[in-house]
């Protein structure tokens, strides 16, 4: 099976700041692949790499087998790649179905498709069960950070793409709400979508994931099926880089 | 959420996946009239306030100045009058919108109208060319002034109000140059004297003015049907009649007014809407629909809410910054244009003096964020009505020019803080 996302030897810094060390990462279709690490461990660096807002300093990028170099959001969108940052990214100003389809709007000759997008948002929202939101006329702004998570998720997988990644989707989220990221984090997985989840809640990963990969100080310390670690290993590789045979040779 | 059922955590994976019922689909506004004024004013008290001060401010001036001076001040002429006289500054302000709705300022807009303004009067009066190539070149270089400023900002990345600040300077010097010290150009073409001092027939105003009524109906109960047949989020059908009973009054209004005969003797009649005044109205619609019902605008609106978020979204935030840099210096030529016709002269001075500040002061007090990400075009022509009462009220009251400068002053810091005010209740409201 041909991953969907391949990276080889990613290097990345900022300035004088090394953040990512020659970082492998494989995504495959129909697979959650849940990616770990602690605070600062590069997480969100990573991920701004995939998804054009960072360009890489070394490596290699493989979408669906082919050589590409996302250099922009505008590019990863283009190639599949969809992406709910975890400082989410909306603009407080414009209304839900503004932000889900900014960038992506539907038109009709030159005037924008108000009543389309208004009906595609409305149906994505309506299978993410989100509660309480009102009107999607509502601005941003007059939302719950929660209702304001459900609206990235929501952006994001109303698009046709092949690489969904998820910084902290539930860091905000109740209960209910968590659950019902995950099962549609689940149920993206099984249209074939490839999945990245990232969360520091291990029975999340745990429930959701069919791979983990652990991040440690900016390098990958492994990358294995959830079925194959424990829970224990799996803080070990967090908090110390390795556990076992497992992980970053001292 | 009824089928909320907790799952064991290791089941989820290979169980089906049961979502929810959607209780999205029933969770709607109230669609009635209730409804909809409860929620408007909810709007308006976390600090939402649209147009209300602005309307407000032409209310309470028009009484005021009619009050002061009840024999000259509510006369046809002098109506009219100020209507030529908000002419240059509505048109400035339209161009600042989009500057402002970015966060961003151009200081420079004013001198840019008087050097496009010289071109355009150089043009005809050195090299013989007709009124439509001086308009050309006065709006070419409206553009490629506002490429340089947009470039300078979004590129380079040098704060908007130090470029545009230097712009004021160094533009002024090239006004004074085109122009000559102490020189005048005058500006006699026929048709660009027409623009702020010649009226179009009595009879095309009316059917000009009742298109317009009757068009803005159109769209908006045709957009009202489209939303209600499919099920999507409406405003009341009332609400709407009353916004189209609103405009179509102002419009209908304004031309009555405006269709009187103000001659001064009665050898001559003298009547019908100033031609500027068709010319505000089409880039009022052109530029209300750019911001309101585009792409272009909506990515305008997401830059000035939220730059990071609109990079991310994929919109070509370097290339928004300087596209309104150049809408704005090329409504400034527009704006220096209408000047020229209205003094019929091109002077060293033309457009540094008070246009910037009445513009700024217009789009604010119209309901243009200075902190960026709201704002629309009608702003600059509700606006500038109240720049032109407030000019024309004190011009008719005589008062001396130190005090025009500290009243106007004020007006401009009275609307920024009615701005600042506004957002910090909306940030506590969560708006
Ligand atoms: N734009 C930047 N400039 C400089 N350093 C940065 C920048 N972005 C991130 N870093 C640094 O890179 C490191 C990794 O940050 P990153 O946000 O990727 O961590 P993370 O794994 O997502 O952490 P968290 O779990 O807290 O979200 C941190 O030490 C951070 O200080
Ligand atoms: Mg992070």
């Amino acid at each position: 099976m041909t991953p969907v996302l391949d990276l080889r030897g990613i290097d990345k810094s900022f300035g004088s700041v090394q953040v990512l060390h020659d970082v492998d990462f494989v995504a495959y279709p129909g697979e959650v692949t849940a990616l770990v690490g602690d605070n600062g461990a590069g997480k969100t660096t990573l991920v701004k790499c995939i998804g054009g807002v960072h360009d890489l300093d070394r490596g290699e990028f493989y979408f669906d087998g082919v050589p590409v170099r996302p250099r922009s959001p505008r590019d990863a969108n283009a190639l599949g790649i969809e992406i709910v940052h975890q400082d989410l990214a909306l603009c407080e100003n414009l209304d839900i179905v503004e932000n889900m389809f900014l960038g992506r709007e539907r038109t009709r000759g030159l005037s924008l498709d108000y009543s389309t997008m208004e009906e595609e948002a409305t149906r994505v929202l309506s299978n993410l069960s989100v509660r309480t939101i009102g009107s999607v006329r509502r601005p941003v702004a007059a939302l719950s950070g929660g209702q304001r998570q459900t609206v990235a998720i929501a952006r994001a997988v109303l698009w046709d793409s092949r690489l969904v990644v998820l910084d902290e989707p539930a860091a905000a989220l109740g209960v209910a709400q968590t659950q019902q990221v995950l099962e549609l984090v689940r149920r993206l997985a099984d249209k074939g979508l490839a999945v990245v989840l990232i969360s520091h809640n291990m029975n999340d990963v745990f429930a959701v994931s069919d791979r983990i990969a652990a991040l440690y100080l900016g390098r990958m310390a492994a990358q294995v099926r959830t079925s194959d670690i424990t829970h224990r290993e799996v803080v070990e590789l967090i908090t110390a880089g390795r556990s076992g045979k497992l992980g970053l040779r001292a | 959420m009824s089928t909320d059922t907790p799952k064991e955590q290791g089941a989820m994976k290979s169980g089906p996946v049961r979502m929810a019922d959607a209780d999205f689909a029933a969770d709607r506004r109230q669609n009635d009239m209730a409804g909809a004024l409860r929620d408007y004013w909810a709007q308006v008290r976390s600090g939402d306030l649209g147009a209300i001060p602005a309307i407000l401010g032409i209310v309470a001036l028009v009484a005021l100045f009619t009050a002061l001076r009840p024999e000259t001040f509510l006369t046809d002429r002098n109506i009219a009058n100020l209507f030529t006289q908000a002419l240059p500054v509505t048109i400035l302000a339209m161009g600042l919108v989009f500057v402002l709705l970015l966060g961003e300022i151009d200081l420079s807009a004013g001198v840019t109208s008087g050097v496009c303004a010289a071109v355009m009067a150089k043009l005809i009066v050195d090299s013989g060319q007709p009124w439509y190539v001086a308009v050309l070149g006065a709006v070419v270089t409206g553009i490629v002034i506002g490429t340089a400023i947009g470039w300078l900002v979004a590129v380079i990345r040098i704060p908007s109000f130090v470029v545009t600040l230097a712009l004021f300077l160094g533009l002024q010097g090239i006004t004074l140059r085109l122009v000559g010290e102490g020189g005048t150009v005058p500006v006699r073409d026929d048709v660009i004297v027409a623009l702020a001092n010649k009226n179009m027939p009595v009879a095309l105003g009316w059917a000009l003015a009742a298109a317009c009524a009757a068009g803005y109906a159109a769209v908006q109960l045709w957009r009202w049907r489209q939303q209600h047949s499919r099920g999507l989020s409406v405003k009341p059908l009332q609400m709407v009649v009353a916004r189209v009973a609103v405009v179509a009054a102002a419009l209908l209004g304004g031309t009555l007014l405006l269709s009187q005969d103000r001659a001064p003797s009665p050898l001559i009649t003298l009547a019908g809407i100033p031609w500027g005044v068709l010319l505000v109205g089409v880039l009022l619609i052109a530029c209300t629909f750019v911001l309101g019902r585009t792409p272009y605008g909506r990515h305008v609106y997401a830059v000035g809410g939220n730059a990071e978020a609109a990079r991310r979204a994929g919109v070509n935030v370097t290339r928004i910054r300087i596209s309104v840099f150049m809408i704005a210096s090329t409504l400034a030529a527009i704006a220096g244009i209408v000047a020229a016709s209205r003094l019929n002269s091109v002077t060293p001075s033309s457009g540094a003096g008070n246009d910037l500040l009445y513009a700024v002061g217009a789009a604010v007090i119209g309901g243009t964020s200075l902190f960026g990400g709201r704002g629309k075009a009608r702003d600059a022509v509700l606006g500038g009505l109240v720049i032109a009462i407030i000019d024309n009220g004190l011009g008719l009251l005589g008062t001396k020019a130190y005090l025009n400068f500290l009243i106007t002053g004020s007006v401009l810091l009275l609307a920024a803080s009615i701005d600042a005010l506004a957002r910090r209740r909306r940030s506590s409201a969560g708006r």
